[in-house]
């Protein structure tokens, strides 16, 4: 009978693995470029310098941090609520050992000088082929499990998460339309994009805003659907919303790029139609986050002694803010002040540190441990520490740059009576010393936090056994 | 009719869509449906992590 199968935890437990040790990679990138921005004198080599690291930096904390979190809950997640084992396990096998392909990958090309130079899809054809092959796999062994489930509703996790694989795909094929520079006959890694001018722009930030919505976002909400109801030992809080935030939130982020090219050459219009379904984008993303809190509804007191359920519900209090401060930047007024300073640097971490890194942490914790056949993790203290750790760099990183991005608009934007700029460039450079250097300081103390994390997993995975033999239980309906 | 009125209808369209999804996600029909789809990831723990909540949808009506 079905009890006999057991759920395909292996590569659940390899992606797991490898968050918590691509988050430490991604991170350090992210405080050396930091600490470059202070210190010019860091940038010792080409391949060590600011341009070439900072891609480095994104494309390892989304797509090898980012994605090893979602590959990994998303099989645990279909899987379980499926009551079915993982359709394909050599494909799925194939989509970890791919994965890990591309990132060296990425970590080799990107410093070595290879970038197409398009925002978050930097890597060169031959890596976008083979990403889109992991990626089709991905697909066919997620949609495969669903189609094996033995219950007849798909859970909303799965939804959310079937959408964030079914964009990424169109978003990653559409956006890395390339033509490969031929030199003597032979094909060369270089190539240019298949589009020109503002079509080009128009096409990189319809890529680049549903790269947050979908990869960013609705990945991580199905995260939110499935383990912080599990944490939390209760159902979320309405199942209803949970529909009807899945159908608005996809529908309303494909219309938000336009807000990244305000007074550019982009027609106005669409500057102004990418501006409104920001706007709008602000009710279905507050619609999600207060599903997600009031799940602990009449159980607020877990939060109090439970570290794992203050990283997901942190979490959710991060995603309500920058859900909130996204639509305000969006605005043209305040995108004439906002753009191209520091604030948007400070709004992206806020979103990508408080909002995807916390909830993934949280679920890897939730995870390491039935991964590894232990009731729970090594050291709950490590974990609370962990926490106040993260979120106290947090909290420097995003006012220090908050503060920083609002003086560098107003001095850039200041004239005197003549008319002529009160400020060259680089005294806005000077100013930003001081913040910074409070930057750097929060980063290091979330990097920080990574490696006690790193700890108290290679802890509880030394007293453990990997978990093969978890059986495939018969839906509840069936008992 | 030009391609502004097809934009047109189909922001109009879209909406009525929206409307359609709220109206049918909150119509008494779905109810049984739903409660039950909102048990699913809870129905189902490991018992290879003895501590872990073994939430079931009766303990959940008897403690709420």
């Amino acid at each position: 009978m079905q009890s006999q199968a057991t759920y395909n935890y292996k590569v659940v437990r390899q992606f797991a693995v490898m968050t918590v040790i691509w988050g430490i990679v991604g991170m350090l990138v992210g405080v050396i470029i930091a600490a470059q921005l202070i210190w010019p004198e860091l940038n010792v080599v080409e391949w060590l310098s600011y341009g070439r690291l900072r891609p480095l930096h994104t494309n390892a904390v989304i797509f090898a941090f980012g994605g090893c979190a979602l590959f990994a809950t998303s099989y645990y997640a279909v899987q379980r609520t499926s009551h079915a084992v993982l359709f394909a396990p050599a494909l799925a096998a194939f989509t970890f050992w791919g994965w890990q392909l591309i990132i060296v990958l990425a970590a080799l090309s990107l410093p070595l000088g290879f970038t197409s130079g398009k925002e978050y899809a930097e890597l060169e054809w031959p890596i976008d082929i083979l990403i889109t092959l992991v990626w089709v796999s991905y697909a066919v062994v997620f949609f495969g499990t669903i189609i094996k489930r033995k219950v007849s509703h798909i859970y909303v996790a799965n939804w959310f998460f079937g959408g964030f694989i079914l964009t990424v795909a169109v978003l990653h094929l559409v956006n890395s339309a390339a033509i490969p520079v031929l030199a003597a006959g032979f094909l060369t890694p270089k190539s240019y994009s298949a589009y020109a001018g503002v079509q080009d722009a128009m096409i990189q930030w319809w890529y680049g805003h549903n790269a947050v919505g979908f990869f960013l976002t609705a990945g991580f909400l199905g995260m939110m659907y499935y383990f912080v109801p599990k944490q939390a030992g209760r159902p979320i809080y309405s199942y209803r919303l949970s529909v009807v935030h899945f159908w608005a939130l996809i529908f309303t982020y494909m219309w938000a790029g336009p807000h990244h090219l305000h007074y550019t050459a982009l027609p106005d219009w669409t500057q102004s139609v990418g501006m409104i379904f920001s706007l709008i984008l602000l009710a279905p993303s507050w619609g999600g986050m207060i599903n997600g809190i009031m799940t602990l509804s009449g159980a607020w007191h877990k939060l109090r002694d439970d570290p794992i359920l203050k990283f997901m519900i942190t979490s959710l209090s991060f995603y309500g803010m920058s859900t909130f401060e996204g639509p305000m930047m969006s605005i043209k007024t305040v995108n004439a002040l906002s753009h191209y300073t520091d604030w948007t640097v400070g709004h992206v971490h806020s979103g990508a540190l408080g909002w995807v890194a916390m909830i993934s942490i949280g679920c890897i914790y939730y995870l390491l441990p039935r991964l590894f056949g232990k009731p729970e993790m090594h050291s709950k203290k490590l974990i609370e520490a962990h926490f106040w750790i993260a979120t106290i760099g947090i909290v420097l990183y995003i006012a220090s740059m908050w503060i920083a991005g609002v003086m560098q608009g107003l001095m850039w934007r200041a004239t005197n009576v003549d008319g002529t700029l009160t400020y060259s460039f680089v005294e806005s450079v000077k100013a930003t010393y001081p913040f910074w250097t409070i930057r750097l300081l929060g980063g290091l103390l979330f990097l920080s936090g990574m490696l006690i994390m790193a700890y108290n997993m290679f802890l509880t995975i030394a007293g453990g056994k990997a978990v093969n033999d978890a059986p495939v239980l018969a839906p509840a309906a069936a008992h | 009719m030009d391609i502004n009125d097809l934009r047109s209808i189909f922001t109009v369209l879209a909406f009525v869509a929206f409307v359609g999804i709220v109206w049918w996600a909150y119509s008494d029909r779905r109810k049984r449906t739903y409660d039950e789809a909102a048990m699913l990831p809870l129905d189902d723990d490991s018992q290879f992590v003895p501590s872990a909540p073994q939430v079931t949808e009766n303990q959940e009506r008897k403690s709420s």
